[in-house]
């Protein structure tokens, strides 16, 4: 069991209201050493909100945060922790090595580390460039690199896969599970859910500022649907609403759309092609974020 | 933490392109307007103005202390409210305060490592105008074959001392309205308006009209930076410079709004969100 006194991240009741609506709401969070904790919810759910009130640039309306038993704004209390807030943010004027070199003595940190972590996130060669002339995949990488300046054991990072394109998006999501396999605690928040399972080991769900479900990430695959074509269409679906009923079944023109479990398709199957049906498509389809949220929820529309 | 975040600040200070630039206008235009201008007028007339004589005099390393300091009340203290301004304001302006407060230094700390950026900016700016000054006084009088009457060490100190004091005021000015803004552009905009706009309205057509506005003048970071480097040589002729209140009360009050505008920035900066 945890001590709740020194987990990496613990909050209580955390809130924040900005005028008369809350962004994050009696928010409970605790977070286990060495654990990958998925921050999952849609655009304007509290995620920023509740990193920045964290890292105590945001003052929380009421309830407490501590890291590592530390309470918000004692002294040291960002001593081994390390973070990217909402977009990598550097001084233009600077080449990419010189703004680690700011950053480190804003740290009270040796400039050593800065080819380290300059190595760490691939950057090493375009260092000497102003920071002006980088992409976004390599700002979001200096901001990694930032983040790893202090050989932090939590990192917090907040969707620092947004904006960039796929392959840009493929190589942080591998330097991502890097970092989480050296044995740090990452609090990382997203939008994708996709991005959560692929990295994370459990996830906790944001919407409208209250977390409405934690679960270790293989059980977020509920909500997903068994996809079926087959010929004669109209057949295949009697036979399916007659063994499931008919609120499990769906129909989109040619695709018959299954809520069962995944393990029923070889059943399935055997048994259409036994009636006499000819099944030319039958996979499983992941969740996307909105059947995650029903199947976690209850509630049909994800948070705008 | 303190000295890291000290150097941390400096390393900014220097590397950023638009302070140097402050600085290369800060020396233009002083030497534009207390020697070019004075030079080209004294020699230009050959029947000679009545009081070239004078012209010639103020120009001559007796007077350079003045000359250095003279302008910090208006155009070289709108310099320093820009050097201010973006001390603190790039922060907001590149939404580097995340990323800087990210790495643990309380605001506290941070603010204070700017706050000795600016006094650390606006001494070199105080001595390089100090020094250009001499050079170009020495260099009219080799020209014109008058003697080098330098002034007294003492005189030289402490008109060091005031262009400090007045360039720091003015900068931690600029700071506390980066705050208060935050950001660059709405801040120097206004920071220029008070300076080179509402100041002078006070001080041209406002003082002589109104008894409790001429009074409520003599407290105002401006006259005061006047008349503190009028009493240390600056020509009352310069704008912003004016014998309004004496030079030891004036250098009192520049101090207390030095000591005003930094408290107060870092109190807010302290309580606000980094958003
Ligand atoms: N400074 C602010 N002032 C007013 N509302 C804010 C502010 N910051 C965030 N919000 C609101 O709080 C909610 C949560 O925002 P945010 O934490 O950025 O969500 P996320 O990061 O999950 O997209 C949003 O509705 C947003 O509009
Ligand atoms: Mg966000």
């Amino acid at each position: 069991m945890l001590d709740a006194m020194t987990a990496p991240v613990r909050t209580d009741a955390l809130t924040k209201r900005y005028g008369g609506s809350a962004a994050v709401d009696e928010l409970n969070l605790t977070i286990e050493p060495g654990e990958v904790y998925g921050f999952l919810g849609p655009n304007a759910a509290g995620k920023t909100t509740t990193l920045r009130m964290l890292l105590g640039l945001v003052t929380p309306t009421s309830g407490t945060a501590r890291l590592h038993g530390r309470h918000l704004g004692s002294r040291g209390y960002l001593d081994d922790v390390g973070a990217l807030v909402e977009g990598p943010a550097f001084y233009p004027f600077l080449s990419g090595r010189e703004n680690l070199r700011v950053l480190a003595r804003h740290a009270g940190m040796a400039a050593a580390r800065v080819a380290a972590v300059l190595d760490e996130v691939e950057l090493t060669e375009r260092a000497s460039d102003k920071y002006a002339t980088y992409s976004l995949g390599m700002k979001q990488r200096l901001g990694i690199a930032a983040a790893l300046l202090k050989e932090p054991t939590l990192l917090i990072l907040d969707e620092p896969t947004n904006g960039l394109d796929p392959a840009g998006m493929a190589d942080m999501r591998a330097l991502l599970r890097r970092l989480g396999e050296q044995g740090r605690t990452v609090l990382l928040s997203s939008h994708l859910l996709s991005e959560v399972q692929q990295i994370c080991d459990r996830v906790g769900v944001l919407s409208r500022g209250v977390l409405v479900a934690e679960r270790p990430v293989g059980e977020l695959g509920a909500g997903g649907r068994l996809v079926l074509v087959a010929e004669p269409a109209d057949a295949a679906q009697a036979r399916l609403v007659a063994a499931y009923g008919s609120d499990r079944v769906r129909r989109h023109d040619d695709v018959i759309e299954l809520d069962v479990d995944s393990v029923a398709a070889a059943a399935i199957n055997t048994d259409l092609v036994g009636a006499g049906i000819a099944v030319s498509e039958l996979r499983w389809r992941r969740p996307n974020l909105e059947e995650v949220f029903f199947s976690l929820t209850g509630e049909s529309r994800v948070a705008a | 933490m303190l000295l890291p975040n000290i150097r941390a600040e400096l390393a900014k200070a220097l590397r950023r392109p638009a302070n140097w630039l402050l600085l290369a206008i800060a020396v233009t235009l002083t030497l534009t307007f207390a020697y070019l201008i004075p030079y080209a007028g004294y020699a230009g007339g050959t029947e000679g103005p009545p009081n070239s004589d004078l012209g010639l005099k103020s120009m001559l390393p007796g007077e350079f202390v003045g000359n250095a300091i003279g302008g910090m009340p208006v155009f070289v203290g709108a310099l320093a409210v820009i050097l201010g301004v973006l001390v603190l304001g790039t922060e907001y302006s590149a939404q580097t305060w995340k990323t800087v407060l990210s790495q643990g230094p309380s605001r506290g700390t941070v603010f204070a490592g700017k706050l000795a950026a600016i006094a650390v900016a606006t001494m070199v700016l105080t001595l390089v105008l100090v020094a250009v000054s001499a050079a170009a006084s020495a260099l009219v009088a080799a020209v014109e074959g008058q003697p080098f009457d330098w002034p007294p060490l003492a005189d030289v100190a402490g008109g060091i001392g005031a262009g400090w004091l007045v360039t720091a005021m003015w900068a931690s000015f600029g700071a506390l309205l980066a705050v208060v803004f935050r950001g660059i552009a709405l801040p120097v905009g206004l920071g220029l308006v008070w300076l080179l706009a509402v100041q002078n309205l006070l001080a041209s057509i406002a003082a002589p009209l109104v008894g409790w506005i001429a009074d409520l003048q003599l407290g105002l970071p401006g006259p005061n930076a006047g008349s503190l480097v009028a009493a240390l040589g600056a020509r009352a002729d310069t704008p912003g410079v004016a014998d309004a209140v004496g030079g030891g009360q004036a250098a009192l009050v520049v101090t207390a709004y030095l000591v005003a505008f930094a408290v107060s920035g870092g109190w807010l900066l302290s309580r606000s969100d980094i958003t």
